[in-house]
């Protein structure tokens, strides 16, 4: 008994070492994608330690100020560093496009597997879902926003209600076709009931899609995130968002476009990250679905 | 003069061909040293199990080797004495098509499913010949007509899904022989087909064959259809030619051992006496079952498919009842009805006296025990993501067995399976397809079932492998006294390992004996002519002294 | 071939009805009074009052939902609050641009990633293909916004090219139409061609690998013909698909470009609706919006039955 385990943990050791090895040879976007959020986490958690000034409070003096020594990326209409106030706003970003990827999976998972195991509600849950889906997502967000109020969690709500249909869709067809699997067939015949069958046979298949899934959720939340604050509905102005910094530009720009580039700049790379990190997720855990994407 | 050179002269000829696999594979050439000849007016089968590199030798000779993975390094490919491994793409392309042409495997996706057949044998035309549009029509007709397509000229305009399997097979040939190649290269051209389907192919090859004078290079795995058309014979293993001569000679006295084994392990068509079992009591039967499935729709009236329609058969304890038909005869949905992995529309299917048919899912689970089911795609039917062990014992435990003594019991049964009981940790990848399948039974086993149902358990499954797997199923019938629902197309499996036979047509039993009655004497019309064309029924295999 | 769209046009109606439910919780389930929303924090009693009643809020939420869709069934969106103008005829005034843009885009796009697609399959794995593909993804990633203002500021800004803002009719000046017109098509589209551009890419690729791909190369097919008729054809269905479900992220898309650039098209209607609050718009357009969604895809299915011969109808 011992031998095998020290066999399996042998295994496991040069399985991981391998892993390593191999993600770098032949996924090196997904290396530059994870690093370079990262780099972004970082800032978002030691934002007041890198050299950021206050982000929110006016300073009339030094109001329109190009980029420069002292203000890097600049100053905005009130005075305030650009420079600050984009660090600070990594934070929105992630938070959000993070916590709309939890939700709209989570979400997703649940209501996807309802219809893909129980004929009754599949039909219904699915004509939501199309109806759904035929609300251009932005509408829908931006709708949701001005009805309930700007507030962080409303944002995030507003954003994660028009991705979960896709999710429902994803984790439907997987469970539709793995539900035809003999391995699965075999699991009925053998006397396992529905919840165990759901746990030990079909969920575990729609953890890889679903991963990519996630990422590609995560850099449309923030996209969206910074296109309610550009239209004036996202978070309230007193917390730096990228896209409450731009909306804010907005007049200016023919004076003063350092304030939409810097952020605008940051947020691209951002989303570029994480897109990067989805793809090559997606060619490592699940080449078949690579294919059709 | 010519006319002797010709006729000596092979029209192909491959002298020593090395093909190399991309690195990390499991071997380092796909095929080497591979040496044979393909003579005028005759049909060279090279046979051998999966991955002895059969495709890849016909492949090759077409150029259509996937670039860069699977490159030629060695050897010679003569086409009547033209060099074709020396020819530059563009050569090779005036070649294909005209010169030799090939069809494939799986004739519905060979063919475009977006072309009309008609646009789809013109094509060859439109790229080898200056033809103009009416002539390549007048020769489309020709050619379809030679295939025996009934009324071609409204064929051509159909697409590949409005045709049957054996009709599109049939358009893949008339394309292959627009241009009166040398040599036809059929790689297991039958092997997706019906049983009757296959033998009317086989005929036309062979007619066409015989009528044009084309060489044909036919690849096969299956012994039947070697006997049935083969002159010559190539056998190959793990990328190696192990043996070749003459058809006759070869199937009657194989000189090479792996060549003895493989022919030895083709079933034969006679059954073998058994032990009667008909005092034995009943333990599975069925009564008026159907299954009908209807596609309801708003706007025409409901289409219902009968899949089955009023089975009754028996199975008796330690007793086998074979099912046999072809694709769409309904013998899986009757499977599948009796495990109650679907429900079936009416009717009764008594386990042990009880009938299961109508109950509901949470009354069914204690009654699930009793039968199991086999299935055919071993790399399917375990779940890629759990151990051997945790798919074993997932049965029982799930009938309040304790893990512990699941374990014993699974240990035991890979033992009886002939698996090292070591290996219950390991995941199911690390098995062969043979494996995997014996892994199968020991998980069927584990739940001490009275019915044992194999649903083309061993279809799936190279020939020597097949032999033993279905040695096995024999022998856990015998040990633990199991009824075994055998559900087969393969005639020659069906009559080795069955003591009863039922045949299934269009959902429907329409004959059932015991074994040696029905293959010996077959009663409906149906089955007579199923048996009179199963390739090489009349060739006993093994009818020689084993190594 | 008339029994299908029928079939499919019938089966447009419970999703119509979904997203018609859907625009009227909206309101109804917001947290608060709805019309004290909609009248925003510095309105009278009387106006919330007026808005309630235009909204027709005092009844109950069946009645209320019964008349919406009676009303809406005969072509009628209400009054705008704020303008007290019907909002089909807002829309109406304010249809054309946002057309213009999206039919230049989509004509753009295809025309441009359909052909990048086709060559990154084809040389697949190599650097021309990885290229595109890094091209594709940054495409997907780049705010619309962001990278309007980047155009603006080089193309109008520095090198003066074409104007900064605006729109013009092609019914009225067609050469200034296609200098204002020219930035939002390019800005707007660059997310569309990442899109089509992979899945034509996917779908090609994985075309390539069918048997009857292999039967045609066989005949002595050249390379091209392949490609293009063989491989392209059979990809075709995805392609449409994606070009359809895009139309999704072509409105949203529009709404921003047309701030951007301030083309007075349904796009700055919605978003001045929204800074004002007036629901009746906003309704109107999301119903709008995803009725052409709704319809766009209708046309996709349509066409499938064109290009594919197995689809039966």
């Amino acid at each position: 008994m011992s031998a095998i385990t020290e066999r399996t943990g042998l295994g496991f050791r040069s399985r991981m070492t391998n892993l390593r090895r191999s993600l770098l040879a032949q996924h090196p976007t997904m290396v530059i994608g994870g690093s370079m959020l990262i780099v972004m986490t970082a800032c978002a958690i030691f934002a007041p330690w890198l050299f950021t000034g206050d982000p929110i409070t006016f300073n009339p003096i030094d109001r329109l100020k190009s980029p420069g020594d002292t203000f890097w990326f600049g100053t905005d209409m009130f005075g305030r560093d650009i420079y600050s106030r984009t660090i600070y706003g990594t934070r929105i970003s992630l938070v959000i496009g993070l916590s709309a990827a939890v939700l709209s999976v989570a979400f997703g998972l649940v209501i996807g597997l309802a219809a893909g195991y129980v004929r009754i509600l599949d039909a219904i849950l699915m004509r939501v879902m199309d109806g759904l889906m035929a609300i251009p997502g932005i509408l829908l967000a931006i709708a949701l926003v001005s009805l309930s109020g700007a507030s962080l969690l409303t944002v995030t709500i507003a954003i994660t209600i028009p991705e979960i249909p896709r999710v429902v869709r994803l984790v439907r067809a997987i469970v539709l076709s793995v539900r035809e699997e003999p391995y699965v067939e075999a699991a009925v015949a053998a006397g396992t009931r529905l919840p165990l069958i759901l746990i030990r046979h079909i969920l575990p298949n729609t953890i890889p899609p679903l991963i990519v899934q996630a990422t590609y959720v995560c850099a449309s939340a923030m996209l969206t995130e910074a296109l309610l604050g550009f239209l004036g509905v996202g978070t309230p102005p007193e917390i730096p968002s990228w896209g409450n910094i731009m909306a804010e530009g907005r007049t200016y720009f023919q004076l003063a476009p350092w304030i939409i580039f810097f952020p605008g700049a940051a947020l691209a790379l951002t989303v570029l990250a994480v897109n990067v990190l989805g793809d090559g997720l997606r060619d490592t855990l699940d080449p078949r679905i690579a294919k059709k994407m | 003069m010519t006319l002797v050179n010709q006729a000596t002269q092979p029209v192909l000829d491959i002298r020593g061909l090395t093909v190399r696999l991309p690195a990390r594979a499991d071997r380092e050439n796909a095929i080497e040293g591979v040496s044979f000849s393909v003579l005028p007016h005759e049909i060279l089968c090279v046979v051998g199990e999966s991955g002895s590199g059969k495709s890849v030798t016909a492949h090759s000779v077409m150029g259509l080797l996937p670039p860069k993975q699977l490159t030629a390094t060695a050897g010679q490919v003569l086409l009547q004495g033209d060099d074709l491994l020396k020819k530059t793409p563009d050569e090779m392309r005036a070649l294909r098509g005209a010169r030799m042409s090939m069809i494939f495997q799986e004739p519905m996706t060979a063919l475009n499913p977006l072309m009309s057949i008609g646009d789809q044998i013109e094509e060859i035309l439109k790229i080898h010949t200056d033809m103009n549009a009416r002539e390549r029509m007048a020769r489309v007709v020709e050619v379809m007509d030679a295939v025996k397509m009934p009324e071609p000229e409204r064929l051509i305009h159909s697409y590949p899904h409005q045709l049957s399997g054996g009709q599109r097979q049939r358009v893949m040939i008339a394309g292959a022989l627009a241009l009166e190649p040398v040599l036809l290269i059929a790689d297991e051209p039958t092997t997706a087909l019906d049983v009757t389907t296959q033998s009317q192919i086989l005929k036309l090859i062979k007619d066409i064959q015989r009528t044009h004078g084309t060489a044909v290079l036919f690849i096969t795995h299956d012994f039947g259809v070697v006997a049935e058309i083969a002159d010559r014979v190539v056998v190959m293993q793990h990328g190696l030619v192990v043996e070749q001569g003459e058809a006759k000679s070869v199937l009657t006295n194989p000189q090479h051992p792996y060549t003895q084994m493989l022919i030895s392990s083709v079933p034969s068509m006679t059954p073998p006496m058994r032990p009667a079992t008909a005092e034995a009591p009943v333990v599975l039967e069925t009564q008026e079952l159907c299954k009908t499935y209807s596609d309801r729709s708003l706007f025409r009236a409901t289409r219902e498919t009968r899949a089955a329609h009023n089975v009754d058969l028996t199975v008796r304890r330690g007793e086998t009842l074979g099912v046999v038909g072809e694709s769409g005869s309904g013998k899986s949905t009757l499977a599948r009805c009796i495990v109650r992995l679907i429900n079936p529309t009416s009717g009764q299917i008594q386990i042990d006296g009880h009938d299961i048919a109508g109950l509901s899912e949470s009354r069914l689970r204690e009654n699930r025990r009793l039968v199991q089911i086999i299935f055919q795609d071993p790399y399917r039917s375990l779940n890629p993501r759990r151990t051997v062990g945790a798919s074993i014992i997932e049965g029982p435990m799930n009938f309040g067995v304790d893990k512990a003594e699941a374990l014993t019991r699974a240990r035991d049964l890979m033992k009886l399976v002939d698996l090292d009981p070591g290996s219950l940790d390991r995941f199911p990848h690390q098995f062969s397809g043979g494996q995997r399948q014996r892994i199968c039974i020991a998980r069927a086993l584990a739940m001490k079932p009275e019915v044992l149902i194999a649903d083309e358990a061993v279809s799936a499954l190279d020939v020597s492998v097949q032999a033993q797997v279905l040695e096995l199923l024999d022998d856990v019938r015998k040990r633990f006294n199991l009824a075994i629902l055998f559900i087969t197309h393969d005639l020659r499996v069906a009559a080795q390992v069955c003591d009863r036979i039922a045949v299934m047509y269009k959902g429907e039993i329409v004959e059932h004996g015991i074994a040696a009655e029905v293959f010996g004497a077959p009663g409906h019309e149906y089955t007579q002519a199923l048996f009179d064309a199963a390739p090489g029924r009349d060739f006993e295999f093994g009818n020689f002294a084993a190594a | 071939m008339l029994a299908f769209i029928a079939k499919r046009m019938l089966a447009t109606i419970p999703v119509l009805g979904v997203v018609a439910l859907f625009v009227f919780l909206m309101l109804r389930l917001s947290p608060g009074d709805p019309a004290s929303i909609i009248a925003g924090d510095y309105a009278s009693p009387s106006d919330i009052e007026r808005i309630r009643e235009q909204l027709g809020l005092n009844a109950s939420i069946p009645v209320q939902f019964g008349k919406w869709i009676w009303t809406l069934a005969h072509g009628d969106l209400g009054i705008s609050i704020f303008t007290n103008l019907p909002v089909t005829k807002l829309i109406a005034q304010r249809v054309e641009p946002t057309l213009m843009l999206s039919l230049t885009t989509l004509v753009f796009a295809v025309l441009i990633a359909v052909p990048l697609g086709v060559i990154a399959a084809w040389k697949a794995g190599t650097w021309i293909d990885r290229t595109i593909m890094i091209l594709a993804v940054a495409g997907f990633s780049i705010p619309v916004f962001v990278l309007g203002y980047i155009l603006i500021f080089q193309f109008s800004l520095e090198l003066r090219w074409l104007p900064v803002q605006g729109y013009t009719s092609p019914f009225v000046d067609f050469w200034k139409f296609t200098r204002h017109i020219t930035l939002p098509t390019v800005t707007l589209s660059v997310i569309y061609i990442a899109l089509i551009t992979r899945i034509t890419r996917a779908s090609v690729i994985e075309v390539l690998e069918e048997d009857y791909i292999r039967t045609a190369r066989a005949k002595g097919q050249s390379e091209r013909i392949v490609l293009l008729r063989h491989a392209l054809k059979n990809a075709a269905v995805p392609i449409v698909t994606v070009i359809g479900l895009g139309v999704a992220l072509l409105i949203g898309g529009v709404v921003i470009t047309e701030s951007v650039f301030n083309i007075p098209g349904l796009g700055r209607l919605v978003v001045d609706a929204i800074l004002k609050r007036d629901y009746p718009i906003i309704q109107g357009l999301i119903l709008v919006f995803s009725m052409v969604y709704v319809m766009v895809n209708l046309v996709v299915d349509i066409i499938y039955t064109i290009v594919d011969p197995r689809i039966r109808y």
